[in-house]
């Protein structure tokens, strides 16, 4: 039987010749990963169980970006704990802050993740990698544990549903938009336990920023992880970052697929999910008149240069409207240099907007932004559950970058044609 | 393996946000955590729930958040099983991984009521609904998970 992507990823890092949709595997990791939220509790397992050392110190990584700069001091014993673990242990890739950004625009940029990886993290977004054609998973932290301790994770091999892409992205249009259409598409559980599988001619219309913002939510659809076919685009960006071979995986003629679904780039409009989960969607033209009180531009979904460069140009000469407050999170240290080059962080303040340094701050309600009751907010971030950003009867608002930043100006939930 | 309890239910896409919020995550300590479980979607939960009660949910239960903190939350509260018609995978994991018991069923998740009793026999999968006396079959875990359960989680298993 013909295997998709992941089960060939999935085989190959298991030793077999072949896997099916259901097998339970053992699966060798090339790289696991963990936060300052997420490692404590792993660090705690992984000591009481009395493992002695990690399995491979250059394939552990771990990333201080949720609640840091720490906002307070039980944050700060978090990250001390996490702080003396690598230390102890020589974990080569710990990031803190100063040399930290938001974990999954971070981990490809520093070139730690690559096609042909099997990738676990202790962290739902970690199937952003999926973008590079690596099998890359969100887990938890005792699974976080036993991966940094044995090297291997268990797995149930998922079935897939197979993404057609074609056609071309309108202006104002990105990767989010599509994805968010997608979400609204198949619901929060519409690929619960399988992958989503990328691929098709308009594939080359997609940016590695589209298609890491893609990738990144698919969890939102349940996904176990989300796969792009590697192209020239893919290879391009990890020739300029990774350091080591890497493997292209590519899927049978005759993989077997659940479903097929076919998105015409042409046709996406720039869409918004309502309170309070993803996939209640709603295109900007079906929207109506929704005051905000705040906007978010950054996280792991639209932290990247490209989210900033929009955002900036929407944004260039106009004022934040008076009653929003505008927070823009540029996601890595580098993505915030290039923004300072660039010019986009003169245009932000001026605009009236504040520039935090990386953190994943307000996206799950830690710090930085966090709403009080009834308030709403516009957010590039990748969750609107009850609560996510603050008190429970606020509400999230989930969009572009483009359309962000557009209803930073309005003070309403608005189209970029509107401000452009 | 047996147990029995009383039932504590929520509807679909139950998702770790509201099981425990992420302003709780400056900590791993289990008995704190569990002190904040369910509070953004039932507030009451901590005040009611008794050790060996068990909770239902419908589809796609556990969505969102990686947060191991959630299953931590919810076993630590006392709840000994959580059934529902469907685990968001990262949550199935999770609890497989730390020894919460969990189990699918459609049927059980929707006759089971807020307050009923419920018994649950993890080698069959039989759960049996005292109050109403009715009785759900959920597929038993396979021996795999079953190895890790038995063990008290995964480090256990591979220690």
């Amino acid at each position: 039987m013909g295997m998709t992507m992941t089960q060939k990823i999935l085989a190959a890092h298991a030793g077999l010749e072949e896997v099916v949709p259901g097998q339970l595997i053992r699966a060798k990791l090339d790289m696991v990963l963990g936060n300052d939220i997420t490692s404590p509790v792993a660090i705690n397992e992984f000591e009481k169980a009395g493992f002695e050392q990690v399995f491979d110190k250059s394939k552990v990584s771990m990333v201080m970006d949720h609640f840091t700069p720490n906002k307070d001091i039980k944050a700060a014993e978090q990250c001390r704990q996490c702080r003396t673990f690598a230390k102890s242990f020589g974990i080569e890739n710990f990031y803190d802050v100063g040399a930290m950004g938001v974990e999954h625009a971070l981990l490809p940029e520093k070139g730690l993740v690559a096609a042909g990886d099997c990738i676990i993290g202790a962290d739902s977004h970690t199937c952003t990698y999926g973008a590079l054609g690596a099998f890359s998973t969100g887990v938890g932290s005792t699974d976080m544990a036993a991966g940094m301790a044995t090297g291997e994770a268990w797995f149930k091999v998922p079935e897939a549903i197979r993404f057609n892409i074609t056609g071309k992205l309108s202006e104002n249009v990105s990767g989010k938009d599509v994805i968010l259409h997608i979400i609204g598409l198949i619901g929060v559980d519409g690929a619960l336990y399988q992958s989503m599988e990328f691929m098709g001619d308009g594939l080359i219309n997609l940016s590695m920023d589209d298609r890491l913002c893609m990738a990144n939510m698919a969890i939102e659809a349940g996904a176990k992880n989300g796969i792009f076919m590697v192209d020239e685009i893919t290879r391009e960006y990890m020739d300029q970052r990774v350091n080591r071979p890497y493997k292209v995986y590519e899927p049978d003629q005759d993989a077997v697929y659940v479903r097929t679904i076919d998105i015409d780039l042409s046709r996406i409009r720039p869409t918004i999910s309502f309170p309070h989960l993803p996939e209640n969607t709603r295109t900007i033209d079906e929207v109506g008149n929704i005051d905000i009180q705040q906007v978010v531009i950054g996280s792991c979904t639209n932290g990247r240069l490209s989210d900033m460069r929009i955002a900036a140009e929407i944004m260039k000469g106009k004022k934040v409207h008076p009653e929003v407050r505008a927070i823009v999170i540029p996601a890595t240290q580098s993505i915030y240099m290039d923004c300072i080059k660039l010019g986009y962080l003169e245009t932000f303040i001026e605009a009236g907007c504040v520039v935090s340094t990386p953190t994943c701050g307000p996206c799950l309600g830690g710090h930085m932004g966090i709403l009080a009751a009834h308030e709403r907010c516009v957010a590039t971030t990748n969750r609107n559950f009850v609560g996510r950003m603050g008190h429970i009867t606020s509400e999230i608002y989930l969009a572009s970058p483009a359309v962000a930043a557009a209803s930073a100006i309005t003070g309403k939930i608005s189209s970029p044609e509107e401000v452009l | 393996m047996e147990v029995k309890g009383f039932a504590h239910k929520y509807g679909d896409n139950v998702d770790t946000d509201v099981i425990i919020p992420a302003r709780h995550l400056n900590t791993a300590d289990h008995k704190e955590l569990a002190a904040h479980c369910m509070e953004d979607i039932d507030p009451e939960f901590v005040k009611k729930v008794q050790p060996g009660d068990i909770m239902v949910g419908g589809f796609n239960f556990g969505c969102g958040s990686s947060r191991e903190h959630a299953p931590i939350a919810i076993k630590e509260s006392g709840i000994t099983c959580v059934i529902a018609k469907t685990f968001a995978r990262i949550f199935y994991r999770n609890a497989i991984n730390i020894g919460l018991p969990i189990l699918e069923c459609e049927e059980a998740s929707e006759k089971i009521q807020a307050g009923d009793e419920v018994s649950i026999n993890f080698d069959t999968g039989l759960i049996t609904n005292l109050t109403r006396g009715e009785s759900y079959q959920a597929l038993p875990f396979p021996a795999f998970i079953k190895e890790i359960m038995s063990k008290g989680g995964l480090l256990n298993s591979i220690r």
